[in-house]
């Protein structure tokens, strides 16, 4: 149900960003200032702005430049995230492990977003320098994650047996450990990719993210403010595209973690 | 005079039938066993006496505590009687008991919810109860943590939660599966002194036939949801009227034919082997060590059964691990074969050679592969996979029991049993000569485990194998090992002919371990006896 629920909400926001490729209601950058701050109605179905773009096609691009950083944050996380963490529990309690765990710890004490915005301002404002800000702090997230799933599976009877198979550290990490906390990966990636359309449109909010005229949900949050008495509708339709979005991966993850574990599988 | 009265207690959960038409009585003083396998609807039987079924349970027929109706009470009248009325035993101390608490603030909650006392009353109640259960004062003040105690002394902070309100009926589901058998045989002592003195009912339930006979005046044996033969234990251990209880009885009793034919070569040697782990250092302080296994020297012949007995804590376990070069050693020396060393860097043709059981089926396997492919696994110690791999794996499935095309199914689709086979498949692939099995049967109901020795004596006689057997349980030692060594605190302290050990025990803590063990009486399985 929630698994439904999930895929169709995270089905419309990719649907969304995949048309706006090739078809937008109207070009996302083509200002109209005669027809600005219009309601919703048959011509443009979710209103224009104070320039008189037309928002619908403004979501529909600025939901490209979410997942764009969302994946490529996660991308980042999982990618140096994973095999640390798998390292760290193959080698628990030594001195790597302790290097690798500080090092997260390290990572941690620092507050992410204050972060972005200094790697931002330092670098410039951009899109790239958002997702690098935001991938790095997902680095100690997945390399915890994973070092917790996968040091209670090292004490499982079944590593003993592949290790009396001959097998070493690194091949069971990747045969025996990996794929049984994937579920967990699966979860973490999703709330992590939320948690990155959040802070993508956190950093654009206050003009740290994707640039003019690339349309971006959390910079129109942060147009439409000023306008919240005149066309309240501006900072609802981004919001409400954020809340939905976010709320359907949370369910999606939850949903495949049920469904790619064969144990689970078989009692639904 | 009746405390409990269950009368055609059913239990359907969403549709699915677990009980069928129980019916049992119990009368104060007495205790009440119920045996049966797992699966049998023992503890359902307990949970809808407690009113504690899961969801989507239904429920049909009576249970009255004495003279009032617990089926169907309202939950608010049932958490007044649970408790005060019913006191409840678990298995598991370990979790039974909430870490951050003190033990007398556990004991005296009972008194407290129910309205019974003030809290220092309460306290003054845990610490008489405690005292009741062998926790006396001056060792066991109230304020300490469970994390302080060990597996024997919780069950007994568990007891004394339970019997704090002295209420009427006490039920144990399984109390002693999860303690040592010389811990087993004091809180057994410890419920018979309660039974007899507090004039409490006890219902009993257990897997185990022996711990029945000698604590149980009235036993009912449960298959599939029903009881299929009830009455006076001593009766019910003689004349064995069901099919179904002759089975049950039968496979506890289980000795597999064996064949041993014990050669001179020396398959693995242990020579005066230490294990030593460092414990955690304070500033300034030498470091210090704890040795798990001191000196222990053994040789397995080949073809040879020998059996390795010892409580939790005695270092079977990490003699295990070290015999299969899985952890190195701090001192002395294992060979294989009497003359390649056995240790984490051995190569991989050498390991080949050698091979283990482990105790848990379910944790045996990775649940994500196929069971060819699980089966298959050990064939990574050899240069290249063999040409007839998939024939191999086949053969392995059928050599203990199952289906060449359960290769193509996944680890969950099978009984603990079954697991249990394909485990030993696995641990054969290789054709190794020396087998350890490491708790192998301890998990298993009676009649799957006789099962499971069976092809393990089969297996040894056709292929010729050599087993360490380790376990806790002496009865299955006796029925399939040659010859034994009995390890206590890192040392073996005793080593013999296994019946040698096993009737005659020369150490001390040999006779303690076989004079605890429970025993049905001599007499009571006669015709088995005979046979």
């Amino acid at each position: 149900m929630g698994l439904w629920l999930g895929a169709v909400l995270a089905g419309i926001f990719v649907a969304m960003a995949l048309l706006s490729f090739v078809w937008t209601p109207f070009p996302y950058a083509a200002m109209d200032i005669a027809q600005k701050l219009r309601p919703p109605s048959a011509a443009h179905w979710l209103g224009t702005d104070q320039f008189g773009r037309d928002v619908a096609a403004q979501l529909m691009v600025g939901a490209r430049t979410s997942i764009a950083v969302a994946i490529v944050a996660v991308g980042i996380g999982m990618g140096a995230g994973v095999p640390l963490g798998l390292w760290a529990a193959a080698t628990r309690g030594s001195w790597i492990d302790e290097v690798i765990q500080r090092g997260g710890d390290l990572v941690f004490a620092f507050p992410s977003l204050v972060i972005a915005i200094l790697i931002t301002s330092v670098f410039g404002p951009s899109a790239v320098n958002a997702i690098l800000a935001i991938g790095i702090f997902n680095i100690p997230v997945f390399a915890r994650v994973t070092r917790g799933g996968a040091i209670s599976l090292w004490t499982l009877d079944y590593i003993r047996a592949a290790r009396l198979a001959g097998k070493r550290g690194a091949r069971i990490s990747v045969e025996h450990i990996l794929p049984n906390v994937a579920n967990l990966l699966i979860v973490q990636g999703t709330i992590q990719f939320s948690l990155g359309i959040l802070a993508e449109a956190g950093l654009s909010y206050v003009g740290l993210g994707a640039q003019p005229p690339t349309p971006s949900w959390g910079r129109m949050l942060a147009d439409s403010h000023t306008l919240m008495g005149l066309a309240p509708q501006l900072a609802l339709f981004p919001g409400l595209a954020i809340v939905l979005t976010v709320l359907g991966l949370n369910l999606l993850g939850d949903g495949l973690r049920d469904l790619m574990d064969p144990r689970l599988r078989r009692q639904a | 005079m009746t405390l409990l009265s269950v009368r055609d207690l059913s239990v359907a959960i969403h549709g699915r039938p677990v009980l069928n038409r129980v019916s049992f009585d119990l009368a104060p003083g007495e205790v009440f066993g119920l045996v049966g396998e797992s699966g049998s609807g023992k503890s359902m039987t307990a949970l809808a006496v407690m009113g504690l079924l899961p969801h989507g349970a239904e429920v049909g027929g009576q249970a009255t505590l004495a003279g009032t109706g617990l089926i169907g009470l309202p939950e608010r009248r049932m958490c007044a009687l649970r408790g005060r009325e019913i006191g409840l035993i678990f298995q598991e101390p370990m979790t039974a008991l909430n870490p951050m608490q003190t033990i007398g603030d556990q004991v005296a909650e009972t008194l407290l919810i129910h309205g019974a006392a003030s809290r220092g009353e309460a306290l003054r109640v845990a610490r008489q109860r405690l005292d009741r259960v062998g926790l006396a004062g001056e060792r066991f003040p109230l304020e300490r943590f469970p994390h302080e105690l060990s597996g024997g002394q919780r069950q007994r902070v568990c007891i004394a939660m339970a019997i704090a309100l002295r209420p009427k009926l006490l039920i144990a589901d399984e109390p002693t599966t999860a303690l040592d058998v010389t811990t087993q045989a004091q809180i057994l002592d410890l419920l018979r002194g309660l039974v007899a003195e507090e004039g409490m009912g006890l219902m009993l339930i257990t897997h185990d036939l022996a711990v029945v006979a000698g604590l149980a005046t009235h036993v009912a044996v449960m298959q599939a949801g029903r009881i299929v033969e009830a009455g006076p234990t001593e009766t019910v251990f003689r004349t064995r009227a069901d099919a179904y209880t002759r089975a049950l009885f039968a496979a506890a009793h289980h000795v597999p034919r064996r064949t041993p034919r014990i050669g001179s070569r020396p398959m693995l040697t242990v020579d005066r082997a230490l294990r030593r782990y460092p414990l955690a250092r304070r500033p300034f302080a030498p470091p210090r060590f704890f040795d798990a296994v001191k000196a222990v020297s053994l040789r397995l012949n080949a073809g040879e059964s020998l059996g390795l007995v010892g409580e939790s804590g005695s270092g079977k376990s990490t003699l295990a691990r070290a015999v299969l070069g899985l952890d190195p050693l701090q001192g002395g020396a294992i060979r294989l074969f009497g003359e390649h060393p056995v240790g984490p860097r051995m190569p991989d043709a050498l390991r080949a050679g050698l091979q283990a059981v482990f105790q848990d089926p379910y944790g045996s396997f990775n649940p994500r592969w196929r069971v060819a492919r699980l089966v298959a696994e050990p064939f990574h110690l050899m240069p290249a996979p063999p040409a007839d791999a998939a024939e191999r794996v086949a053969a392995a499935l059928t050599d203990v029991g199952l289906r060449p095309e359960d290769g193509q199914r996944f680890i969950h689709e099978f009984s603990g049993g079954q697991r249990q086979r394909i485990a030993i498949a696995r641990a054969l692939i290789t054709r190794p000569e020396v087998i350890v099995l490491d708790e192998a049967v301890s998990a298993l109901d009676v009649r799957v485990r006789a099962q499971i020795l069976d092809l393990l004596c089969d297996l040894q006689d056709r292929h010729g194998l050599s087993y360490l057997f380790i376990s806790h349980d002496l009865s299955v030692v006796r029925a399939i090992t040659d010859r034994v060594l009995v390890m206590q605190a890192g040392q073996i302290v005793e080593e013999g002919p296994t019946d040698r050990v096993l009737d005659a025990p020369e150490h001390p803590y040999t006779r303690e371990l076989v004079a605890a063990t429970p025993k049905i009486p001599p007499g009571w399985m006669e015709d088995d006896d005979a046979a």
